[in-house]
């Protein structure tokens, strides 16, 4: 492991080679926007709402998922990265069924932040209103696709924290679903264990507990650093010490 | 002479002119700074021709919405998107995953307490659009009003900005969804 001196937004800021961008960006207070990045699961650069412009490089970057360099120069916040960002929300809008009034995580949703974040007036692309199945088939839980943003943080709380890779995502592109076990119900999945963890990570009000009404649902994410920590350094805290 | 207001209801609940009506007294304020020439709350047939602003309520859902619609940008010089149906379609456009005929079963036959038909020349209700959809994918909206319905303080706000001669650019406290 090295440490490294980089600059973020004109600022000198030095980080393990180990870390990711947003990791060291974080550590400075140095603030990036993110969807489908959760501490405590892998980063699977999905959502690009974290990208980032590295001086010398014509493409952008994921935060979450770049690793830094010496001498590295990093903007995260530019005109052209907002105009992205925005884009992002903007498609994400229109590509789901979101109607925040009627929806349990409703001032509670990290979309709804996002959109704020960036300022979203209103939508500049024509609204699909895609055909979304909910399955409502769990005792307890519910999966509305009309919320889902694919951010994935369920498929890989699952398989990573609970052991238990119920959800995974089947089909292309804009027709992208989230699905249990073999594509069936979820209330009939044999390898679901019923114990929450998906409906915590969900951004969105895509997985909620039944029973909940309009912006009822607010989840509790902190608990998987608790679980994580527990498990790689065996202390009951939210954030490991450094050995 | 006083800038002439219009609020008008298309494919919403009403929600967002109660808010309207929620201002409470500062509705007298406005009443000595605006002409309202056409509102639901006003008994005014014709939408007028040469309106200052009009706040306009709900999704565009069916062919009298849309020909409202038109006639709205026609005769306004501002017109504001007022309230989330009209920004994004939200609960009016939940009936977009559906067909009008599946609508339109569903209300007059399934839901039906007495005897259940369809109207079948379209004569008292206007007919449905394939999809309801948000205001300004149907005409030019220069500003937007947010919120399930916006807040007294969010109309008081725009309104008041635009009496002022500007342009309403909501500043992020007003914005918000739901
Ligand atoms: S998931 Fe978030 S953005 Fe979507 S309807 Fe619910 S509150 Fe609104
Ligand atoms: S409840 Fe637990 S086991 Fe079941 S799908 Fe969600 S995370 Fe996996
Ligand atoms: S259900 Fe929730 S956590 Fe899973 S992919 Fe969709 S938005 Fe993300
Ligand atoms: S947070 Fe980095 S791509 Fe989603």
């Amino acid at each position: 492991m090295a440490i490294l001196t980089l600059t973020i937004n004109g600022e000198q800021v030095s980080g393990k080679d180990d870390e990711s961008l947003l990791q060291i960006a974080r550590q400075h207070d140095i603030h990036i926007p993110t969807l489908c990045h959760l501490d405590g699961l892998s980063d699977v650069g999905a959502c690009r709402l974290c990208l980032v412009e590295i001086e010398g490089q014509s493409k952008l970057f994921p935060a979450c998922t770049t690793k830094p360099q010496e001498g590295m120069v990093v903007h995260t916040d530019t005109e052209r990265l907002k105009r992205h960002r925005r884009t992002i929300v903007e498609l994400l809008a229109s590509e789901g069924n979101h109607q925040c009034a009627v929806c349990v995580v409703n001032n509670h949703c990290e979309l709804q932040d996002l959109a704020y974040e960036v300022g979203l007036q209103y939508v500049r692309f024509p609204y699909l209103y895609p055909k979304k199945e909910l399955d409502a088939t769990h005792k307890s839980f519910v999966l509305d696709r009309n919320r889902c943003v694919l951010c994935t943080r369920c498929v890989r709380v699952c398989h990573e924290v609970e052991g238990a890779h119920t959800w995974d995502i089947a089909g292309r592109g804009i027709d992208c679903t989230i699905i249990a076990d073999m594509n069936q119900p979820w209330g009939t999945s044999p390898s679901c264990t019923s114990c929450g963890k998906c409906v915590r990570v969900c951004p969105t009000g895509a997985l909620f507990e039944k029973g909940q009404t309009v912006a009822e649902m607010e989840k509790q994410r902190d608990f998987l650093k608790y679980i994580v920590t527990a498990r790689t350094k065996r202390e009951w805290v939210a954030e490991a010490t450094e050995e | 002479m006083k800038p002439k207001v219009a609020t008008v209801w298309l494919g919403g609940c009403s929600g967002c002119h109660m808010s309207f009506l929620d201002m409470d007294e500062r509705l007298i304020e406005l009443a000595d700074k605006i002409e309202l020439v056409y509102s639901p709350i006003a008994d005014v047939k014709h939408f007028p021709k040469d309106v200052d602003v009009a706040l306009v309520e709900g999704a565009v859902s069916n062919v009298e919405n849309e020909e409202m619609a038109r006639i709205i940008r026609r005769s306004s010089k501002f017109v504001l998107s007022f309230g989330d149906c009209a920004t994004t379609g939200n609960v009016t456009a939940m009936r977009n995953q559906f067909s009008p005929d599946e609508i339109m079963h569903r209300a007059y036959v399934e839901l039906a307490d007495g005897d259940p038909t369809i109207p079948s020349e379209f004569t008292t209700i206007a007919k449905l659009l394939p999809q309801a959809k948000p205001l300004h994918e149907i005409i030019k909206v220069d500003a937007f009003l947010h919120g399930c319905p916006p807040t007294p303080d969010q109309i008081w706000f725009a309104i008041s900005e635009l009496l002022a001669g500007r342009t309403p650019e909501l500043p992020n406290v007003y914005l918000r969804y739901g």
